[in-house]
């Protein structure tokens, strides 16, 4: 008898599925970690440095499973505004603060609890690298680690016992060039808007970083000298955006990126042979065979950094869970994953029991590699004898000019870069 | 009244669902929004007041004729000009495939093949779709390869990617289906014995499409006008990638604002794109009225 697709079975089923979709729906409104044994933890994050590996390592290591919510870097912001009890742990930046931390939606993160706080390097926590000060401009970490209390919502100027973020990954960012389109050395933030390489040139159309890295090129062609990149006054935000108005009239620019993937594809088409970009994506246009170099400049890199925090309602074993996460994060094996992307991990005593020497001596140190330098997935991404751009993470990270930043005239800057591309 | 009362229940039953998610996902959103366009924000929230210079910052400076025309004049202007050759390009092709579909293909098979064909340009994704322009219109592109070779140009031809070109290209490629469907669907109503009769008296092709079909078509040609002008307007995706994020759109000044939390800005913005939007449609419904024709 067939009775497979008569119509009261297919209500049957229908009702059930909605039903069980209904209840998934239900159950997501608790918290995961109760909910469940095996402790779950909901990841709020862009998640671009968490691979499978990681994931499959955690589980092994610890028997923590984790849930990603991916979101976009402003996607993430809006969440923790909007929705502060929807995730168990965040992996944000450290210029969304000025933000953030007056809402009262982050808990501040006790540093007795973690492990390894006293390896952190100084980059977060003096603003100093290898016992020298690096450029501070802009919303640098120090700047907004420390807070006056555990529920504060203000900062402290000196360190203290509670932090916002438990730091994780940063690197220092600088121009992308096509050297065998460009075929002469490139040393200067000016030559983004060197008529030399009119219709070639490409910038970021994310106002919060296009705007610093606009600012490094304006001061670098001798324009001007900020008091503070990271956060100009009206004045210096309508001379930063009259110069590069001026300029994308002229024609300078092919096209301004917003995605990760367009500004691959822009580089590797050779539509553009010069402009901002983040080291995944030069990493991603050297592994179609395409040389681009992630060039360092006298005026030295624009810097990021990332961390964990979490929300203000955290407590009991949901705490110790998060915290037991991120004192694994911190304890090398990731550190030594990231390390291998080209980022930089917050610890990295722990990070380097976990590399090769040879691969330390590539990535860390800026020697010439000794075997074929290939990333977590396997992929080669050097070959033997070649030195990585910029050096040493001393030479990269000391060379730091300024960081990502929210500006207090941030309204007035958004509505200015808007009026630029509208131009 | 004994008729409306004996109605009620049964149409009343039927309509609750459509009501239900109207009020919820179209009503209540909107309403949220219209009251939101008048609060204040500062970096971190939005605060409950009723202010007028989210609306007045948009204009800010509008008035004033000495200076460039303001951003949003500008942005606008850019915008409606889209708009109009989009919905001019579209129209002509759309209306004769819509033509050749119904009138020149018999099968009703065919019919359906020609039609998938018709929906190619919706298989891949937006992005996969925007950077499959790159090899074929750009700096080394195969058109311009082609230009090269033939000596028809002798330097690469910039203005073919992230142009106006570009953008109307890509509007084109895209959105011709949204006026192929309705207006080959009033077509396919026509009465085949209308058109015998204009040719028994004596009408020429031309004029049968011109006093004929074509005034037999106003239906769909308006529904599918709609559908282009309406994408189009609150279009940033393609602008954006086409146009290589140097052409300004309504939409990206929006998704702009809302990624930096500054949601009264935002929602005063899509307030007034919305009232130009139904603008429009007005305007176009008072041409013709679509549920008469229907």
């Amino acid at each position: 008898m067939k009775k497979s697709l008569t119509r009261r079975n297919m209500l049957k089923t229908s009702t059930a599925a909605i039903g069980a979709v209904a209840g998934a729906g239900l159950l997501k409104g608790f918290p995961a970690i109760h909910a469940a044994d095996a402790p779950v933890i909901r990841y709020l994050g862009t998640a671009v440095n968490m691979g499978d590996a990681v994931q499959k390592k955690l589980f092994d290591d610890t028997g923590i499973k984790v849930k990603f919510i991916v979101k976009t870097t402003d996607e993430v912001v809006k969440t923790i505004f909007t929705q502060p009890n929807s995730f168990d742990i965040v992996d944000s930046e450290y210029f969304s603060m000025p933000k953030l931390v007056p809402s009262g939606n982050l808990l501040g993160m006790d540093t007795k609890r973690i492990k390894e706080w006293d390896n952190v390097t100084t980059a977060f926590t003096k603003g100093e690298v290898a016992g020298k000060k690096i450029g501070d401009q802009g919303t640098a970490p120090k700047k907004v680690m420390y807070l006056k209390g555990a529920k504060s919502k203000e900062f402290a100027s000196e360190p203290t016992q509670y932090v916002t973020l438990i730091p994780t990954v940063y690197n220092a960012d600088t121009l992308g060039i096509r050297p065998d389109l460009i075929k002469r050395p490139i040393s200067s933030w000016a030559e983004l808007l060197n008529p030399e390489f009119k219709g070639k040139a490409s910038i970021l159309n994310i106002p919060s970083i296009g705007i610093m890295d606009a600012a490094m090129v304006v001061e670098a062609m001798g324009e001007y000298k900020y008091p503070d990149k990271g956060n100009m006054t009206k004045e210096e935000i309508d001379l930063t955006m009259k110069i590069f108005t001026e300029a994308k009239k002229a024609g300078q620019f092919r096209a301004f990126w917003s995605d990760f993937n367009e500004s691959v594809n822009l580089m590797a088409s050779g539509e553009v042979v010069i402009q901002s970009m983040w080291s995944p994506a030069i990493t991603a246009v050297r592994t179609k065979g395409i040389p681009c170099v992630y060039q360092p400049l006298k005026e030295g890199y624009r810097a990021w950094a990332a961390g964990f925090g979490l929300p203000s309602t955290t407590k009991g074993r949901q705490a110790d869970i998060c915290y037991e996460f991120i004192n694994w994060y911190l304890s090398g094996w990731v550190g030594a994953y990231l390390n291998r992307q080209g980022y930089y991990s917050a610890v990295i005593p722990t990070a380097k029991k976990y590399m090769e020497a040879y691969e330390w001596d590539y990535w860390m140190m800026g020697k010439p590699a000794t075997a074929d330098i290939m990333s977590p997935e396997g992929k080669k991404l050097a070959s033997k004898g070649e030195v990585r751009d910029g050096g040493s993470y001393e030479a990269r990270m000391g060379g730091v000019a300024c960081w990502n930043a929210t500006m207090d005239e941030n309204k007035y800057m958004v509505r200015k870069w808007n009026e630029m591309i509208a131009s | 009244m004994m008729k409306f009362l004996k109605l009620k229940p049964t149409v009343g039953l039927l309509s609750i669902p459509y009501s239900l998610i109207f009020i919820f996902f179209f009503f209540i959103p909107l309403t949220l929004t219209f009251i939101i366009s008048f609060w204040d924000y500062n970096e971190y929230s939005i605060i409950p007041d009723f202010i007028f210079e989210n609306y007045a910052y948009i204009f800010k400076d509008c008035l004033n004729f000495e200076k460039d025309i303001c951003v949003t004049f500008k942005t606008y202007l850019s915008t409606f000009i889209f708009c109009f050759i989009t919905w001019f390009f579209t129209l002509i092709i759309g209306f004769f495939v819509a033509y050749f579909l119904a009138f020149y293909v018999n099968s009703i098979t065919w019919q359906i093949v020609l039609f998938l064909l018709c929906t190619i340009p919706f298989w891949t994704s937006n992005v996969i779709r925007m950077i499959s322009w790159i090899p074929l219109l750009g700096r080394n592109g195969l058109v311009n390869d082609f230009l090269l070779s033939t000596g028809l140009a002798d330097a690469p031809q910039e203005w073919l990617l992230y142009s106006g070109f570009s953008i109307v290209l890509a509007f084109v490629h895209l959105y011709t289906l949204f006026m192929i469907v309705p207006i080959f669907n009033s077509m396919m109503r026509i009465d085949k014995s209308i058109i015998e009769a204009a040719y028994d008296n004596g009408a020429n092709g031309l004029q049968i499409l011109w006093n004929v079909i074509i005034p037999l078509c106003k239906p769909g040609i308006v529904i599918g006008s709609i559908f282009v002008i309406t994408v189009v307007m609150g279009d940033f995706i393609t602008i954006g990638i086409m146009g290589g994020q140097q052409i300004p759109s309504i939409g990206k000044i929006i998704y702009v604002e809302m990624s930096y939390l500054q949601l009264p800005a935002a929602a005063a913005n899509a307030v007034i794109l919305l009232a130009l939007t139904l603008l429009i449609i007005w305007i176009m419904t008072k041409m013709i009225d679509i549920r008469k024709e229907l």
